[in-house]
Formats: structure tokens, C-alpha cells, sequence
């Protein structure tokens, strides 16, 4: 498959700081690639050059020319030609940064225009965007007297009005309210399934879970772990889980069972239910016998995943609430 | 052709924004209007003494109408971060930067016309040479806009770029010949005038009021030139190096 971003040894230094020290990472064509990470991890800073408002850094001072960072866009060397990749570019900040003089409509036309869109076109664009994002009855309003999601639903509405073929998305849904956020995953997820590749941010791992097809942990500049959320998710401990709901004696038959089967753990919590753990997948017809011959009712047998929030936690050692909660202090909001 | 698109949206976009907000039209009205009248009695001399005064007043009201409204919407975008959706835009970073500043050196412009309306009602101005006056107009329009720019991409606060912009405005009314000749100047501070555009532009709206000038046109044209393209291709480098990282 095409690589539509493709980073090697990108670095990018503040004086001393080393914001991003050494970052490769490859983003195919069509998919939601996540960028997630604590505050101060490098995950803005390298969307900031990735979108041309930074120039990356040689990685050490006395770099030859073959270890310089090198960043494609769609197979555009962005060290050459950025302004040519950003015409393929919609960027989307984690602040609403649209003009607050402007109305809702003149906002969208506006940012149409900077992409060279003729003025019949990005009309039409912008009143198809405010109906999409359902802003159709604000147009005419002050980007100003917007509330905190409407402005962020703007500001991603103005990221598209070109149609790219690739969006970045810092933190798109950090600071507005839970049926806001909702409403921007679905058009998230509505324009992947258009064919637009989504680099996203975000500091909600349950966001990144839901909406990525790959994610990469970023922490103090560096990328720790990419993968699919499904390998990520596989390779935490290498543990298989099953909870089953039995009608009655669960403690007893839990003993049963580690008595029969001796590669198995099992754990009775007070709710009638069982948790079996293993090393190995678990084979669930054995179970359900043996269950069943001691005269309990099986009413459900299910999976469990470890969630992406536990994998982040083992991958990287930060808690996942603390990064939320610093950014959400940050952000002056709650999601 | 896109980027053209682009250049007279962002030029719209500001006059609509604020050039042409009631606050800074009358704003560009009341500021030549006072500097007429105040010059105007100060100098006690009646009408006779209009020619002499307006080159000094239409130097000033453009100096000060194309810097002020420049460097604080250049620096209150990019704190609001709206600046940086116009430098992420595939915009030529020079056509970029020439569309914020065309609305200014336009307001400048016009804010030139307000004394030389007045002066027109007041006295004759038959004998002025319109096209040398004119392109003096733009020429001092286009550099103060451009230092306005330099101001603007110097500092981060929006109340940096007012007091940098009283920095070199306010010593400007002084050292540029505005109304009295650079020759009665102190000798040590004669060299501080030819390093400031105003001083070139006063000379040619002079001259096209057939008025003595202290050097000759084609000299003040081209040094005007060369400081409207220093302080453009500075503005860019600054651009560049501070906001491009």
C-alpha cells in the first residue's frame, strides 16, 4: 500500500529541549493512524512539522547530509517542495483558531479561498460542511458567540473544505462536552470511510481505540510502540480472559474447574459471574460441560479484551487518567 | 492563479475586518484632520503656507495610518494562532505576506488624500505635479506599511508592536524634514535622517509641490525602493526564522 506520510529521523530541538528526538513512522494511504502521548511527548511539535510551521533539525550537530530527517507527503519530499504537500494538507489544530470577526459561513469560504477554491465552489462547500456538521442555523452567526464544540466542529469543517486527502487532527475532541465529541468521531470516522487519511492526536485512549487502525506511543519525543490496536491489544502479557454467568455456586465451581483443568486460573467475584485466565486461548466447551454437569444454568460466556487504556499503561508506564486529566486542566474543559 | 485567489481573499478579508471598521475609518479622518489643523494655525502664515506644511502632514497621516493598523492585526493574529492557518495554506510566503499588507499600504493611501483634499479647499494646487505626488504617496504608503510588518514580526504582544511602532515613529516627525528642513537639523543627527524612509518621501511630495527639496528625485525614489525591499525581504527572513522554526 502507498505511504502517505513517511518520516525518518525526524528531530526537532528548542534550545536545549529536544522535543522529538529521532521519530520514524510510516501512515498508508486510507487509514487513522493515532499519535498519542502525554503533554510535552512531541506529538504537536511533530505535526508542526510535518505540516510546515517547523523545520525539522539535523539529528546531531555534526550530521552528514544521509542522516538528515527526511519527511514525504504522498511521495512529495517536504524538504523541497512543503507548500506543494500542503495543497494535499487539512490541518486542524488543537485550538479553534478560525477568524472570530467572521461568520460561521464567511469562515468556511475563507479558508476555501486559501486553497485557491473559486468562489461558486467553496460557496457550495461551505453550506454542504455547516449542514454536515449540523451548523446550518449558525452560519450567519460570529465565529465569536460560538459555543466551545460548535467552534471545534467549525474549525474541523474548515480543515476539509478543500476536500484533502489528508487530515491532521490535534486533539480534536479535548475541552467540549461528551455528545459533541460523539458527533466528531462519527465525522471522523464518516471521512476516513471517504478515503481521507486521518493523522490524529489525541490524549483519549479510548477515542484512539475506537476510532485508529494504527497507533504509535509517543513519550519524551520518541515513539515506543506502533502497531494495530488489535496487536497492541494481543501483546499486553499474552494473558486470554473469559467471564462466564452462571446461575448458581460460582465459587464452588470455580474450584471444580482449577481442579480439572490446571492451566487455568479462576476467580469468583460476588456477582454470580466467572473470570478464567490463561496463558493459552481458552476452550469454552470443556467449561460449559463441566458447568453444566454440576447442574448450573450458563446464561453467558464472553471475551474479555484488555482495554487500550492497559496496554498504553504497560507500553509506556504513565497512567492514562493523569495524561487525561492534565490535559483537560490544561484545556480548561471536560469531554 | 490559486494564489491569487488567495491574495484577494486575504486583502477582502482584512478590509472587511478592519480597515474599514467605523472606529478606524473615522480613526483615518480625525488623525490627518487634526495634523492639518494643528500645522495649519501653528505656523500662523494663512494659506500661503498650506504647500509648505503638506508634504510634512501627508507624510505623516500615512506614516502613522499604514503602521499603526498593521502591526497590531499582524501580531493579534498570529496570538490568536489565525496567522498560522495563513502560513499553513500553499500561499508563496511573499504573496502571503503581501495581501495582509496590501490593505494597509491602501488605508495609508487614502488617509494621504484627506490633507491634500483640505489643502486643495483651501489654496490652489494647479501648479502640483499629480503624478510625482501620487507615486510619492505609494511609495511612502509601501515602506511605512513595511516597517509596520518589520515592527510586527519583531515582537510576540500586541502591546510591543504599539510601543516599538512609537519607537521609531515619534522621533520620525523630528529627524525627517517633516516641517523644517533636515539642514537645520543638529550636524550629529543629520546621518539618523537618511537612515529613515519618511525623510526621502517628504522630499519628493516637496518637489512635486515645487516646493526646494533637499536631494534630487530620481535619488529619494530609489532610496525609498531600497527601503521598501530591505524591510520586505527582513520582514520575510523574520517571518521565516521566528515563526517557521
Amino acid at each position: 500500500m502507498q505511504a502517505m506520510i513517511e518520516v525518518n529521523r525526524l528531530v526537532k530541538r528548542f534550545g536545549e529541549v529536544t522535543a522529538v528526538a529521532g521519530v520514524d513512522f510510516r501512515v498508508q494511504a486510507g487509514e487513522i493512524f493515532g499519535f498519542l502521548g502525554p503533554n510535552g511527548a512531541g506529538k504537536t511539535t511533530t505535526i508542526n512539522v510535518l505540516t510546515g510551521l517547523a523545520r525539522p533539525d539535523p539529528p546531531a550537530a555534526a550530521a552528514v547530509q544521509a542522516d538528515a530527517s527526511t519527511i514525504r507527503i504522498a511521495g512529495i519530499d517536504c524538504s523541497k517542495n512543503h507548500k506543494a504537500a500542503q495543497h494535499l494538507m487539512g490541518i486542524v489544530p488543537d485550538e479553534s483558531n478560525l477568524y472570530p470577526e467572521l461568520t460561521g459561513y464567511e469562515n468556511l469560504c475563507f479558508c476555501g479561498a486559501l486553497y485557491g477554491m473559486r468562489k461558486a465552489d467553496r460557496q457550495a462547500r461551505a453550506r454542504e460542511l455547516l449542514g454536515k456538521f449540523g451548523l446550518a442555523e449558525a452560519a450567519g452567526r460570529k465565529f465569536a458567540g460560538y459555543s466551545r464544540g460548535m467552534k471545534r466542529k467549525l474549525t474541523i469543517a474548515a480543515g476539509i473544505v478543500h476536500r484533502p486527502s489528508l487530515l491532521f487532527l490535534d486533539e480534536p475532541t479535548t475541552g467540549i462536552d461528551v455528545a459533541a465529541a460523539r458527533q466528531i468521531r462519527q465525522l471522523i470516522a464518516g471521512l476516513n470511510a471517504g478515503g481521507t487519511t486521518v493523522f490524529l492526536t489525541t490524549h483519549y485512549i479510548e477515542e484512539a481505540e475506537r476510532l485508529c487502525h494504527r497507533i504509535a506511543f509517543i513519550v519524551k519525543g520518541r515513539i515506543v510502540r506502533t502497531d494495530t490496536v488489535e496487536n497492541l491489544m494481543r501483546q499486553t502479557g499474552g494473558q486470554h480472559a473469559m467471564d462466564f454467568t452462571v446461575s448458581k455456586d460460582a465459587v464452588r465451581l470455580c474450584a471444580e474447574i482449577v481442579a480439572q483443568f490446571p492451566g487455568l486460573q479462576c476467580r469468583a467475584p460476588a456477582d454470580g459471574s466467572i473470570r478464567i485466565e490463561s496463558s493459552e486461548p481458552v476452550r469454552v466447551g470443556p467449561l460449559v460441560r463441566l458447568m453444566e454437569d454440576r447442574g448450573a444454568e450458563v446464561s453467558e460466556a464472553r471475551k474479555i479484551r484488555p482495554s487500550l487504556e492497559e496496554v498504553f499503561v504497560a507500553i509506556t508506564g504513565i497512567e492514562a487518567g493523569t495524561m487525561r486529566q492534565e490535559k483537560e486542566k490544561k484545556m480548561g474543559g471536560n469531554a | 492563479m490559486k494564489a491569487w485567489i488567495a491574495f484577494w481573499s486575504i486583502l477582502l478579508k482584512d478590509m472587511r475586518a478592519y480597515y474599514l471598521k467605523p472606529p478606524n475609518v473615522s480613526w483615518g479622518l480625525i488623525f490627518p484632520l487634526a495634523w492639518t489643523g494643528m500645522f495649519f494655525v501653528k505656523s500662523g502664515s494663512g494659506v500661503e503656507s498650506v504647500r509648505d506644511l503638506l508634504p510634512g502632514v501627508v507624510t505623516l497621516s500615512v506614516l502613522f495610518g499604514a503602521t499603526s493598523l498593521l502591526a497590531v492585526t499582524v501580531t493579534f493574529e498570529k496570538k490568536g494562532r489565525s496567522f498560522d492557518r495563513l502560513l499553513l495554506a500553499p500561499i508563496p510566503l511573499d504573496v502571503l505576506m503581501l495581501a495582509k499588507t496590501m490593505g494597509a499600504i491602501l488605508f495609508g493611501v487614502a488617509n494621504a488624500f484627506v490633507p491634500i483634499l483640505l489643502g486643495a479647499m483651501l489654496t490652489d494646487l494647479s501648479s502640483v505635479n499629480w503624478f510625482t505626488l501620487v507615486s510619492g504617496v505609494v511609495l511612502i504608503a509601501v515602506s511605512s506599511t513595511f516597517l509596520g510588518l518589520f515592527i510586527a514580526v519583531s515582537v510576540s504582544e500586541v502591546f510591543e508592536a504599539q510601543t516599538f511602532s512609537n519607537f521609531f515613529r515619534f522621533p520620525m516627525i523630528f529627524l525627517c524634514g517633516l516641517f523644517f528642513p533636515i539642514e537645520r537639523l543638529p550636524q550629529f543627527l543629520r546621518p539618523l535622517s537618511y537612515i529613515l524612509p519618511p525623510t526621502y518621501g517628504t522630499d519628493i511630495l516637496r518637489a512635486s509641490m515645487s516646493r526646494p527639496s533637499s536631494l534630487p528625485l530620481a535619488l529619494n525614489f530609489l532610496a525609498l525602493g531600497l527601503f521598501c525591499v530591505a524591510l520586505f525581504g527582513g520582514s520575510l527572513l523574520n517571518v521565516r526564522r521566528r515563526w517557521i522554526a
